[in-house]
């Protein structure tokens, strides 16, 4: 009996990407998880167990940051979750109409801000807002709608929601991009049976395209989730750090690299950021799970 | 036989030239102010160089943002330059703690400094001093003096007559009447409260009796400023509350405001930018002829690296620094960076002039949040930020506002709990 042969060729084939992505992704995840459970004490790492996440979760200072990141940050995910998902599903079912025209450019002109940098989409959307120097009052004003104008970014009760429609505009190709895929693949067939059993235009939509696209819309929900407190950028280019005003723009991301590295004369504290992060990659992980074992397992799958 | 002699003659002259190269000393400075590359090369080095032959000095800064994380990963490979440009409190604190900074306070040119401009680079109970002090920076009022000639206004000196030039400003319409925005949110902290605030807490009284726990922030001295600024909001044009810093100081610059709370770092970029004349005047006091208070921020120091393998000549440099004409060549290159050495310094610059002068009738202070009280979590100066906004925008009132930071300050500095 021959032994089977080692296929050394599926090692070294694979050892790059391995290496690679241990070195990059999971030596990292886990050492910010280490770090988490030590302290700094006179200079020296000291081994604390659970404790940062004791202070981070019931000390009174830290949890009400803690709430109001967490808090703002499901606010931020449910405006993308009814703003940018259903206009990406209305946008794809209206570009998938074959008799569209200039579809390609309108396709492409969606997508574009997709790939713009975090920091010129916070930038230039900063500029069309200001009170002082931007369109937006002016536009406003062309319209006989002047007084419907607000320092938008600059208050409380708009920031938070001003640039998650922001982010909901940069990416709202996605979504779209990801269901006219899913919407071109439906035969024609099944379709036109449809047609012969009475069912054409909205109700098409409604009753064969939509059930048939629900799997899409799923993974798209999870990728927005995960995208969403993972979030950061935006809100550091446009509000910075201090994610003001008075933290009402403050998510996770934001609460984390404050922690982490320090702001201003807050030295950083990387025992407690990686508290925050590991705080983070519990509840994206939660989240996940949710969805591939309480809502994917359930979902009804038809063949095509 | 001529020839041999100028061999001769340039075979001595490498010889020497060699040994005079061998006792050569290179000092080298970290630094994060890359925007003072040409000035340090042009002006202040040669200067040194001219007076100490023999030693050779060379200026190396790193990116302003990065300037911590490199210098700590230097100091600790050992690679760091002799001299050290200090960031001032804690930075500054945790490297001569870790034994990074030699303590300066036997060398006798740190005696032309006084206590306040020490105060940034000392351990907390003042016995040792590890940076020599560079430069501060002073708060006040610059102001547009076309558009107070125009409205026939007078430099206000109390605060009935500030309020009063701010009314007539608003009043006329042409100007807005001050630039400030609360978006970027260190404006409102760092040139409202901290601006107007140590004529309220009796500048450097107040602020040694709140780190020792004799007054608390609730106290009225503390609260006050909050109320003042809470008045602020109505001049501060529409929309102030999305206006940035960059903003303010374009509004302006481009004459559409009449006054901009300031820093004298603006100075140099103010008078490049600004085509009308500007005049500065000190935070006004409640009632005439109360002492001024100012805030007269150290904002920057030197010091040596205490793994330097030259202190002597390292020593010599940093004694030259606390000079009278190192002073002045760094005070006219930077006009509003003022040189901290006791001995006054005649300053080129009109505005810059004008707000130094304000040492001479005023007590000096530092910013009341950044020695010790901002050690902690939750960070009185980053707090300080938010509570100035709020208090502009009327969010908060004063007291409740002092609640808050006094409760945040007791919750983790034992003085006040």
């Amino acid at each position: 009996m021959t032994r089977p042969r080692i296929r050394w060729h599926i090692v070294v084939f694979l050892a790059p990407a391995v290496l690679v992505y241990t070195a990059v992704m999971i030596f990292p995840l886990f050492n910010t998880l280490r770090l988490a459970l030590y302290s700094e004490v006179d200079q020296s790492r000291v081994f604390v167990g659970l404790q940062n996440f004791q202070t981070l979760f019931f000390d009174p200072i830290w949890s009400e940051q803690f709430c109001n990141a967490l808090g703002n940050n499901f606010w931020f995910f449910l405006i993308h979750m009814l703003v940018q998902n259903p206009i990406g599903i209305a946008l794809a079912a209206l570009l998938s109409h074959p008799r569209l025209r200039f579809a390609v450019l309108y396709r492409s002109a969606i997508f574009i801000p997709t790939i713009l940098s975090f920091v010129i989409v916070g930038f230039a959307w900063k500029l069309i807002l200001s009170p002082i120097w931007g369109i937006a009052p002016s536009m406003l004003d062309a319209v006989g709608l002047k007084s419907l104008f607000a320092p938008w970014l600059g208050k409380e009760e708009y920031a938070l929601t001003t640039l998650a429609l922001i982010s909901v505009w940069q990416f709202v190709g996605i979504p779209m991009m990801l269901i006219y895929a899913a919407l071109l693949s439906i035969p024609e067939e099944i379709l036109e049976a449809g047609e012969v059993d009475g069912i054409t235009g909205t109700s098409a939509f409604w009753k064969i395209k939509l059930p048939l696209i629900l799997p899409s819309i799923g993974i798209i929900s999870v990728l927005t989730f995960v995208g969403n407190f993972n979030a950061f950028d935006l809100i550091y280019a446009a509000q910075g750090a201090l994610a003001g005003p008075d933290f009402s723009t403050d998510i996770l991301g934001t609460f984390m690299y404050r922690t982490f590295f320090g702001f201003q004369l807050q030295l950083g504290d990387p025992h407690m950021g990686s508290a925050i992060a590991g705080a983070m990659f519990a509840i994206i992980l939660l989240g996940v799970c949710v969805y591939l074992f309480g809502i994917q397992t359930r979902m009804r799958r038809y063949q095509l | 036989m001529k020839r041999n002699s100028l061999k001769l003659a340039l075979l001595g002259g490498t010889l020497l030239a060699s040994a005079a190269y061998a006792e050569d000393v290179t000092l080298t400075i970290e630094s994060w102010r890359n925007d003072d590359l040409t000035l340090w090369q042009d002006e202040i080095i040669p200067a040194f160089e001219a007076k100490h032959p023999g030693i050779k000095v060379q200026f190396t800064p790193s990116a302003p943002a990065e300037y911590n994380a490199v210098l700590n990963s230097k100091l600790d490979a050992g690679s760091a330059g002799d001299l050290i440009t200090c960031r001032p409190f804690d930075a500054s604190l945790a490297l001569y703690e870790a034994g990074h900074l030699t303590d300066l306070s036997s060398v006798e040119a740190m005696n032309n400094f006084s206590d306040v401009a020490k105060s940034a680079w000392q351990t907390d109970d003042g016995s040792a001093s590890f940076c020599v002090p560079m430069a501060s920076v002073i708060h006040g009022f610059i102001y547009n003096k076309d558009a107070f000639a125009e409205l026939g206004l007078e430099v206000p000196t109390t605060e009935d007559e500030f309020f009063a030039a701010l009314d007539k400003i608003k009043e006329d319409g042409t100007y807005i009447p001050m630039a400030m925005g609360t978006n970027d949110q260190w404006e409102a902290a760092t040139m409202g409260y901290n601006n107007i605030g140590p004529n309220y807490w009796k500048g450097e009284e107040g602020r040694q009796a709140l780190i020792a726990g004799e007054q608390k922030l609730t106290d009225e001295a503390w609260t006050a400023p909050y109320a003042t600024l809470a008045r602020w909001g109505a001049y501060l044009g529409d929309g102030y509350e999305a206006q940035t810093y960059p903003d303010s100081q374009n509004i302006f610059t481009l004459g559409r405001a009449a006054i901009y709370p300031a820093g004298s770092w603006e100075i140099s970029g103010f008078n490049a930018q600004a085509d009308f004349e500007m005049g500065a005047f000190k935070p006004p006091v409640q009632n005439a002829g109360d002492t001024c208070y100012i805030s007269d921020h150290t904002d920057i120091g030197i010091g040596m690296n205490a793994a330097t393998k030259n202190p002597e000549a390292a020593k010599t440099f940093l004694t030259w620094v606390a000079s009278p004409e190192f002073a002045e060549i760094f005070g006219n290159a930077l006009p509003g960076f003022f040189p901290l050495s006791s001995t006054p310094v005649e300053l080129q610059d009109p505005l810059a002039k004008e707000i130094v002068g304000w040492r001479e009738e005023c007590e000096s202070t530092i910013r009341s949040t950044y020695q010790i009280l901002s050690r902690g979590t939750p960070n009185l100066e980053n707090e300080t930020w938010g509570a100035s906004v709020a208090a502009i925008k009327g969010a908060k009132s004063p007291e409740e506002l002092g609640a808050e930071l006094q409760a945040g300050l007791a919750s983790w500095y034992a003085p006040h709990q």
